[in-house]
Order: structure tokens, then sequence, then C-alpha cells
């Protein structure tokens, strides 16, 4: 029972995977008037010849901040894993 | 365990060029490709090099475990300082107000393809430098954490 619907899942997966192809074209994003926006007013606004950067940084600077706090709250649970107590106090 | 002479006589020669290499991608990162989280990371790479040459007593000594933690904190209050002080001249939260403005970071640039300068881009540096300075402290924390691990385990 489990493994007809594990394959039946698979099936039904693998064709919409093979299905979008038909559907999208590879390289010709659905809306593209904001990368011409970026490409145009990039420099002019942000003043940075990185256009990717002034994306990241000022266009969707809230998304990278959301980037930073992902990262820090990794580094306190990995800090938490590791840590060893001894007594009460930390080694 | 300590590696070989050779071993720690090339990483003490390779340090400070990878560290120079990524202060470099932090600092152009508005210019060329990579960034504050790719220069963070090559940064990084050099702590791992002397952690992996050294023993865990000796890298305790030149890395300090709460400077790098120190390091990571600074990192992300520089950053979310630097997107509050967009509220302090009276702009939205995130808003690039060194851009164009003529103070720090503040020259403007040329349309169409230009070398560059290092002064422009207002905010984007500040904030490269900020996200670097986070990311070379949380990788080289979660480096020590796990080293001291895998001590614990073997004695």
């Amino acid at each position: 029972m489990r493994k007809i619907l594990t394959t039946i899942i698979f099936v039904v997966l693998a064709t919409g995977l093979c299905a979008i192809p038909a559907f999208l074209a590879f390289g010709e994003p659905a809306a593209s008037e904001m990368d011409q926006y970026f490409i145009g007013h990039g420099q002019s606004e942000a003043a940075a010849n990185n256009i990717v950067t002034s994306i990241v940084f000022d266009y969707r600077g809230f998304d990278t901040l959301g980037e930073s706090v992902v990262l820090f709250t990794a580094v306190v649970g990995v800090g938490l894993m590791f840590r060893s107590m001894k007594g009460g106090k930390e080694q | 365990m300590r590696m070989s002479k050779i071993v720690r006589t090339g990483a003490n020669l390779l340090y400070p060029f990878i560290l120079i290499f990524g202060l470099y991608v932090i600092m152009h990162g508005h210019l060329t490709p990579g960034g504050g989280f790719q220069g963070g990371a090559v940064v990084a790479t050099a702590a791992a090099l002397v952690i992996v040459a050294y023993s865990y007593d000796e890298v305790t000594g030149m890395l300090k475990k709460t400077a790098m933690k120190a390091r990571e904190s600074i990192g992300l209050l520089l950053f979310i300082g630097a997107g509050i002080a967009a509220l302090a001249v009276g702009a939205p939260f995130f808003y690039n107000f060194l851009a164009n403005s003529g103070l720090l970071f503040g020259m403007s640039v040329p349309a169409g393809p230009n070398p560059g300068d290092l002064n422009t881009a207002g905010v984007i540096p500040i904030m490269n430098i900020a996200v670097g300075i986070e990311v070379w402290g949380g990788l080289a924390v979660i480096l020590l954490y796990m080293l001291s691990g895998i001590r614990k385990e073997e004695s």
C-alpha cells in the first residue's frame, strides 16, 4: 500500500517536473519589468556599479536583514548544541 | 593534534594574504562581484586554515571565542543601525540616504560602463562591511565550537 502510494506521488511529481518546459520557456521570465527598471535606474539611484549588490543591499535590503538574522540564529543554535557545561559554568 | 612544521609555516604565510583578499572582496562589494557574505566566508577560511594546522589549545590563544562572538553581534547591530539611521533623517527604513549626497561614500556614478570609484554607493559599503564582520565571526565561532566538541570526544 505504502509502496504504491510512493510510486503514485513520484510519478505525479516527475510528470509535473517534465511538463514545466512545455509552459515556461527557459530564460524568459514571465514578468521582466523590474529587471529593466533595475538595469536602467540602478546606477543613478543607488550610485553603485554592481547592480546585483544594489538590489541585495538597497532595493531588497529587508530580505538581506532576514538573511543575516538567519545566520545569527544558526550560530546561536550551534553554540547551544556544542556548549559543554561544567558545574553550571560555560567551559 | 597539530600538523607538521611545514603545514604550520605554510598556514602562517598564507593567513595574512587570505585575510587581505577577503577584506578586499568585502570592501569592493559595490564595484566587483562578491560582497559581505562572500568576503566574510573567505576571511573565515583563514580561521579554518589556522584551526586545521594547529592544535585546539594553541588556536584558542590566537582566535578568541569571545572576540568572534562580539564580532558577530557588532556586525548585525551595525547592519540594523545602518537601516535605522535612515529613519533618523526622515527616510523610510533601509533607504539609501547617503547615495549621491556628497558625504561618506556619497559620490554619484556616471551612467553606462565606467571604471568605478570606491567612494560611491552610499550605505551599501557600510552594510557590506557589517555583513562581512558578522559572517567572519559567525563562521569562525561555528568552527571553534565544532573543534571543541571533537576534542571532547577524543580525550
